[in-house]
């Protein structure tokens, strides 16, 4: 399932509700991004996005990984709006029999969510503000799955 | 055809969205990026960089080279940053 919101979340509250009546759930891996303030220069972090294609985007990373992975439930809530240092920004949650499905799906999820889902950080403080460059490092972190899934083909 | 604009394409240009009519001969994404910068200072401004600028047809990722025929909306964004 996945959700955009601008309210915040209660991560507890959603791995309740995500195993609620189920006994057939044996890992649970959750992952929590949060608004990270660098020496005082962030006061706000402001996200857009591209609301139709979010959505989309992240329904599709999601079923890629039920395609990878041995899923039982899987949950991504991202929100979007002004954000402050401390404030969480995305959940994923990812449920299995056992745990490796679970931490390699909720990663996989993050590394795509990453490159992919039409977001984009403004970040401003005491010295202005601006756009949030892209991650070379998120780019590389994205394309080393579609090598781990040539390698299994 | 309906243009989107988001995060800093968007303040570049100078707005969110517009209906456009593009003319015949503009085949893929990257034609169209070379005519709008040709529609004023502000769109040269926001396409200099043309290659850094990611496209969507229709709310799914496209390459530069991708053929526009049929589209209803086309959006230009940087490269995302959200997570």
């Amino acid at each position: 399932m996945i959700r955009v919101q601008q309210e915040d979340f209660d991560i507890g509250a959603e791995i309740a509700k995500l195993k609620a009546d189920r006994t057939d759930i044996g890992a649970i891996v959750t992952f929590t991004g949060t608004v990270r303030d660098q020496d005082g220069a962030v006061e706000e972090m402001t996200l857009e996005h591209y609301p139709g294609m979010t959505e989309r985007e992240l329904s599709r990373i999601e079923a890629e990984a039920y395609a990878r992975w041995p899923l039982q439930a899987s949950l991504i809530v991202h929100r979007y709006g002004a954000l402050k240092p401390g404030d969480n920004i995305v959940l994923v949650v990812t449920a299995s029999e056992h745990r490796d499905a679970a931490f390699d799906a909720a990663k996989f999820l993050m590394d795509y969510l990453k490159t992919s889902a039409p977001f984009w950080k403004r970040e401003s403080g005491p010295g202005g503000s601006h756009w949030v460059d892209a991650s070379q490092s998120d780019t590389h972190a994205a394309a080393r799955w579609r090598k781990t899934k040539h390698a299994a083909e | 055809m309906r243009l989107l604009y988001f995060a800093w394409v968007k303040e570049k240009v100078g707005r969110a969205s517009e209906d456009v009519a593009v003319p015949e001969h503009i085949a893929t994404v990257a034609e169209l990026i070379v005519w709008l910068k040709s529609r004023g200072p502000e769109f040269a401004n926001a396409f200099e960089k043309q290659d850094v600028i990611r496209a969507a047809i229709d709310q799914s990722h496209v390459r530069h080279d991708t053929r526009i025929g049929g589209a209803r909306e086309i959006a230009f964004f940087p490269p995302v940053t959200g997570g």
